[in-house]
């Protein structure tokens, strides 16, 4: 075993946990940032492809509370709006520290270049060319992470459970993936960055590491998670022709810039139908778009490969090359030219809104446990708006940072306890399971499948059910004692582990779905169509002595209005 | 469609022990990429097989990268051809298992 000790503790090195660190130490703090992959790549900040909302009237006149009146409205009700408005005032601090550390937001007579996504009232969102947002986002906060000698770095480490002794967090444990080694990691307080659960699902846009990792880590450690209901499908992720070395999201910039045509087999505009015409311009908000594709394939009217097709042949090829000049030749190098073809596109899980429950200094019900970034819910109710996901990285990341380095400052020591650790070290160090292991790979495959087929944007009472049960059944194959072996990098254990919170999280997941009777935002229930004013509430979950807890809270009234 | 097929000659093993070559037959649609054919073997043939990727298709964590008929590449970006491939950890860094070599850079490890 090898044991570590800090003031504070992050778990996950994409853009909230990177930040986080950067504020903690920045108040004092000695600092462990740990990821299971590399820092600041395995995450889903460096896949960003473009937008960052943000009010700063560079392009034209804003303000911070227009920016939260789109986001609540989004939100369909459900928004906490202490975390709202959190996100949308506290954004352009954020965003203009970014520029100071070069991020490259792109610029445009002399000012910042801010362009309107759908869902925001104005041209909002900032980004760096060409589809080159989250990889400059990461080297940035990378290269100022670099700097501050208080954070130490550690990748290939997967945090496994988080330890609570007397009711509060003391510090976590996990697996050095590289020698196989537990770790033991004590720490004033602990902050969760792992990012949403976009795993789930078989086609995704997220990373291989966005299992819901953190939510499982907070249900076992007794906080809560709100929300689960709630994921977010991006409704043009690429489907065909097969491309590599792109981003299946890559063709949001491309609508931003340059609109581009939605159409069906026969060649149809059919937004319209649902409620949005498009007219040329990319209007259409993520849930109204990943209806009417689905329904359009549905009613027999989808692209050979199951989609709708996304064309850009009316755009003459100078203003293509102009608006994305090296991503052109990319796209040649497999097989695709936009002024002669259409692409294929389907809706593909994104992002997800629910999370761990936190108050508005980011700390869960469990003292010294904070969350940050996509692992947090609330901040975007029950749909996300565009460019929002980098900037409550940001954000909540800085907020986190702080609130955990303050609490770190207020204890004493960590109130480490080993005997609270030992029951999962010994789980991880112990000899497994002597049974003959499933295949874990195909056993991620099948759950990947299971929820896309049954728990994805439509759901049905039937559907959901059959989730369930399988679900269940799949716990009981998977066992209770880790398969694989102790070695340097098994992907066996590591299955195994993930699989035990991959399943964990699907099940909350799912029974927050077959509760909501009622369609809102990117839960959208064929058997109960329409939002229902008494469903303007908040599911809780919570998990004690292996049982799933469901209760309801009132959604949290806007206390102001917006102006 | 015609059936295509991929032989995927593997060298696996720990450090210190003598690498082996496994190989698999592996099925793929044109325009598969070798990760694509890497996590294939994992789901239906060997799940023990190590590999470490996190982006999966986008080309941005960079983790992907291994030696593919001599060549340092990354098995995203590359396509699955019938016939035989050769695929290898990197050769300039430390090996962890099968595919998966040390490639942090060191002040960012547990172990330095």
């Amino acid at each position: 075993m090898i044991r570590l000790e800090s003031d504070v503790l992050v778990i996950g090195a994409g853009g909230a946990g990177i930040y986080a660190a950067i504020a903690a130490a920045r108040d004092g703090c000695q600092v462990h940032l740990i990821d299971r992959s590399l820092i600041g790549r395995g995450g889903a900040t460096v896949m960003a492809q473009m937008t960052v909302a943000v009010a700063l009237g560079e392009q034209c006149p804003d303000h911070w509370e227009y920016h939260l009146a789109d986001t609540l409205k989004a939100g369909r009700g459900l928004c906490d709006p202490a975390l709202a408005q959190l996100l949308c005032e506290n954004a352009p601090l954020r965003i203009r520290e970014m520029d100071a550390w070069k991020v490259g937001w792109a610029r445009e007579n002399g000012h910042l270049k801010q362009v309107h996504a759908p869902g925001h009232d104005r041209a909002r969102c900032v980004y760096v060319d060409f589809l080159n947002t989250g990889p400059a986002v990461s080297r940035t906060l990378r290269t100022q992470l670099n700097r501050v000698n208080a954070i130490r770095r550690i990748g290939d480490v997967l945090i496994t459970d988080i330890v609570v002794h007397d009711g509060e967090a003391v510090g976590a444990v996990g697996l050095h993936l590289v020698s196989g080694k537990t770790v033991a990691l004590e720490a004033k307080s602990v902050i969760i960055a792992t990012g949403g659960l976009t795993r789930l699902y078989r086609r995704n846009s997220g990373s291989q590491n966005m299992g819901g990792d953190g939510y499982a880590l907070a249900l076992r450690a007794g906080a809560e998670l709100i929300d689960m209901e709630f994921v977010q499908f991006f409704p043009i992720g690429h489907l065909a022709p097969r491309m590599i070395g792109m981003d299946p999201i890559m063709w949001d910039p491309f609508r931003y810039k340059l609109g581009g045509r939605l159409l069906n087999a026969k060649g149809e505009e059919f937004a319209e139908r649902y409620g949005q015409a498009e007219s040329g311009q990319y209007v259409l908000t993520r849930d109204v778009a990943t209806y009417a594709i689905f329904k359009e394939v549905e009613a027999g009217r989808g692209s050979p490969a199951g989609g709708a097709y996304l064309s850009f042949a009316h755009v003459p090829e100078a203003e293509l090359r102009k608006a994305f000049g090296p991503v052109i030749d990319r796209l040649a190098k497999n097989g695709i030219d936009l002024t002669k073809m259409p692409v294929e596109v389907a809706p593909i899980a994104h992002y997800h809104m629910g999370g761990v429950r936190v108050n508005a200094s980011m700390e869960t019900r469990v003292p010294n446990l904070f969350a940050a970034g996509e692992a947090v819910g609330g901040a975007n109710g029950a749909n996300r708006l565009s460019g929002n996901a980098l900037t409550e990285a940001f954000v909540f990341g800085e907020h986190a940072g702080t609130a955990a380095a303050a609490r770190a400052k207020s204890r004493g020591a960590s109130g480490w306890n080993a005997k609270a650790a030992a029951a999962e070290l010994d789980f991880l160090s112990g000899p497994g399971s002597a049974a003959a292991a499933p295949n874990t790979a195909a056993l991620v495959m099948e759950l990947q499948a299971l929820m896309a087929d049954n728990v994805g944007p439509f759901r049905t009472e039937a559907k959901l059910r059959l989730a369930l049960l399988r679900l269940a059944q799949m716990q009981r194959e998977l066992g209770a004692l880790p398969a694989g072996g102790s070695a340097h990098y098994n992907m066996v254990r590591l299955d195994w582990l993930d699989l035990r919170n991959m399943l964990l999280v699907a099940q909350t997941v799912v029974l927050a779905a077959i509760e909501r009777k009622e369609s809102r935002g990117a839960h959208q229930r064929e058997d109960y169509p329409g939002m229902l004013p008494e469903w303007e509430l908040n599911q809780v979950l919570s998990y004690r002595e292996g049982k799933l807890g469901l209760s309801r809270s009132p959604a949290k009234p806007i206390a102001r209005a917006a102006k | 469609m015609t059936k295509h097929t991929a032989r995927l000659h593997i060298q696996r093993g720990a450090p210190g022990g003598a690498p082996r070559i496994e190989t698999f037959e592996v099925p793929f649609e044109p325009g598969n990429s070798v990760l694509d054919g890497l996590r294939r073997i994992r789901a239906t043939l060997d799940p023990t097989l190590a590999i470490r990727f996190s982006c999966i298709n986008a080309n941005a964590c960079k983790e992907c990268m291994m030696v593919l008929d001599g060549k340092v590449v990354y098995a995203c970006t590359e396509r699955l051809r019938d016939g035989d491939m050769h695929i290898a950890p990197l050769g300039n860094k430390a090996l962890v298992q099968d595919l998966v070599t040390e490639i942090a850079p060191r002040d960012e490890r547990l172990l330095r």
